[in-house]
């Protein structure tokens, strides 16, 4: 029995659209494959989301929620209480002012909205200008939307920023759309308005939209977070993706939200009513709880992931690696040029010697390629001892 | 307190034997400042000891706790503090608490077994001129102390790599 085929055709590949077959495999997933059949002393630096456990408070009204009875389907944009919090918090962290029903929609994480966005400004052809290295679903996405992902170069030398020449070289009559996010996975950096100045100038100039993936707004460790949208001008242009994983340790909860412009967010519900119709109620709830008690946890968090941003970076520095400080996300850059190994490689290799696991940066498109990207999103402990392991393999280049 | 030193006490109330250089550097601050801090403190008597928190339930001659409310007379000129001293000053005594409400001191005891537990509050406190009356609980089970969670189950769940 065991060795009779389970499927009767041997590939069915066939029938998937050349969109879908045309994205090709994740860096991510490739290398997540080849980690998760390593050993128990593997220490990874290759997590993308908090090593904290969501705050019980937040854990316990979820399940309070449930208790009461709180299952049922909530309105399409997300439960009204909810939506106000949100919008009261923005004005008040960011100085964002939206209104909570008809700018704000609650969504099953960022990663909806992205594809929301992209799905409802692509029409086919248009180009999408993507500052790289970036976070890993902005191009596949724009393509299964139909859109041509045009990359915009981001360097090392400025610290990874979004420059005005850069931007302006990429652009055609055929561009629509920009897609930022900073802070920034992977790179760690972020923008200042006197950054974003120049950069508003030319989305005016050429008449773009823009969607500002700010999921890591709460994690900045110099200045607080300045939103694209604050920008004057900016606002009816940008669609803010954001939520509540990376600020609120509540990866698996999936909640997001955007806000922007009624008449782009009224598109965007139409998507989301018919894919996704709401998204979970008990994650509403907790999110709801995250940001009328949550504030002060959240602060505790950030000041704990500055704490360990120092430490990586003054590691990596102190072994040899050029690494630009990071003042966002949880993500440090370090360049692994000096060792003459491609970004893949240098990853390879050091999982199998050292058995630290470190994401390459070619997985997070073009300009990756030279870095790795490493979270510090991990015991102190664990940093220590990772550094020190990370030492010893460059030490033979 | 200046919160540079509310910082470095945080950072070694989660692990006293960080060394002030890596606590240097994720605070972002020279090490002779926090050298100095830390100094400043030790001399304050803000930092008493460094100390680990041990789970004695685990070790095989395990121990016997008991906490137990004590009423007393406070002494003319010296209030409680007299009374607390004479009590604290036994060294199977663990904690002494001035408390507000329907009892004076909350002090904590540990001896080998139940017996000498119960014989040290007959035979010493209870005989204390001061002392009104003793109620005596015994600890079955520690489940936190101090903010530490002897035995915490929330282990780390996450994928070894994601985006
Ligand atoms: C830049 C960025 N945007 C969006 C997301 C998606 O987050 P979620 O869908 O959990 O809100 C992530 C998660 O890693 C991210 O790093």
């Amino acid at each position: 029995m065991g060795n009779e085929p389970r499927f009767e055709k041997e590939s069915m590949k066939q029938y998937v659209t050349s969109k879908v077959q045309q994205i090709p495999p994740s860096g991510i997933r490739k290398f997540f494959d080849l980690v998760s059949s390593g050993s128990k002393n593997t220490i990874s630096l290759g997590v993308g989301e908090p090593d904290f456990i969501t705050p019980w408070h937040i854990r316990e009204a979820a399940i309070y929620s449930l208790e009461r009875g709180r299952t049922s389907y909530t309105p399409n944009a997300g439960l009204p209480e909810l939506r106000n919090e949100i919008s009261h918090y923005l004005h008040r962290e960011f100085e964002l002012d939206y209104d909570p029903d008809h700018e704000i929609v609650v969504s099953v994480g960022g990663s909806e909205v992205i594809d929301l966005a992209l799905r409802t400004l692509i029409n086919p052809g248009d180009e999408i200008l993507i500052p790289q290295p970036c976070y890993v679903s902005y191009l596949p996405i724009t393509s299964i939307s139909g859109g041509v992902p045009v990359a915009v170069e981001t360097t090392a030398e400025n610290q990874f920023k979004l420059t005005a020449e850069a931007l302006q070289q990429s652009i055609t009559p055929n561009t629509k759309v920009l897609i930022l996010c900073y802070p920034s996975n992977p790179t760690g950096a972020v923008m200042s308005y006197e950054d974003w100045l120049p950069i508003a100038k030319i989305v005016e100039e050429n008449d773009l939209i823009v969607i500002s993936d700010e999921i890591y707004a709460e994690l900045t460790y110099e200045r607080k977070h300045v939103s694209f949208a604050t920008v004057p001008g900016m606002k009816d242009r940008t669609i803010i993706v954001s939520g509540f994983s990376k600020a609120f340790a509540m990866t698996g909860w999936r909640i997001g939200y955007t806000c922007g412009h009624p008449d782009l967010i009224a598109a965007m519900l139409k998507i989301h009513q018919y894919t996704i119709m709401c998204a979970p109620t008990m994650g509403q709830m907790a999110a709801l709880e995250a940001l009328q008690n949550g504030m002060q946890e959240k602060d505790k968090m950030v000041n704990s992931y500055n704490q360990r941003r120092r430490l990586i970076v003054e590691g990596f520095r102190s072994i040899g690696l050029d690494c630009h400080e990071p003042k966002g996300a949880f993500y440090a850059f370090p360049s692994i040029k000096s060792t003459g190994l491609s970004s893949s490689e240098f990853a390879l290799q050091l999982l199998e010697e050292e058995e630290v696991a470190v994401v390459p940066g070619d997985a997070f498109g073009q300009g990756g390629e030279g870095f790795v990207r490493c979270s510090y999103a991990t015991s102190e402990q664990q940093l220590t001892e990772a550094i020190q392991r990370i030492g010893r393999f460059v030490n033979q280049f | 307190m200046d919160e540079f030193k509310l910082q470095i006490l945080a950072l070694l109330k989660e692990d006293a034997r960080k060394n002030s250089n890596i606590i240097s550097t994720m605070l972002g601050v020279p090490q002779e400042k926090v050298d100095q801090a830390i100094k400043e403190m030790e001399e304050e008597k803000i930092i008493v000891k460094y100390a680990p928190v041990i789970n004695w339930s685990k070790v095989d001659d395990s121990k016997v706790t008991a906490v137990i409310e004590v009423q007393i007379t406070p002494e003319r000129g010296r209030g409680f503090d007299a009374i607390a001293e004479r009590i604290y000053l036994y060294p199977e005594v663990k904690t002494v608490y001035l408390m507000s409400g329907s009892y004076d001191l909350q002090v904590e005891i540990e001896g080998k077994t139940l017996k000498e537990v119960a014989t040290f509050v007959s035979s010493k406190l209870s005989t204390l001129d001061a002392v009104l009356s003793t109620k005596t609980h015994f600890i079955l089970k520690k489940y936190k102390q101090d903010g530490i969670i002897f035995e915490d189950h929330e282990e780390d769940h996450r994928m070894m790599v994601s985006p």
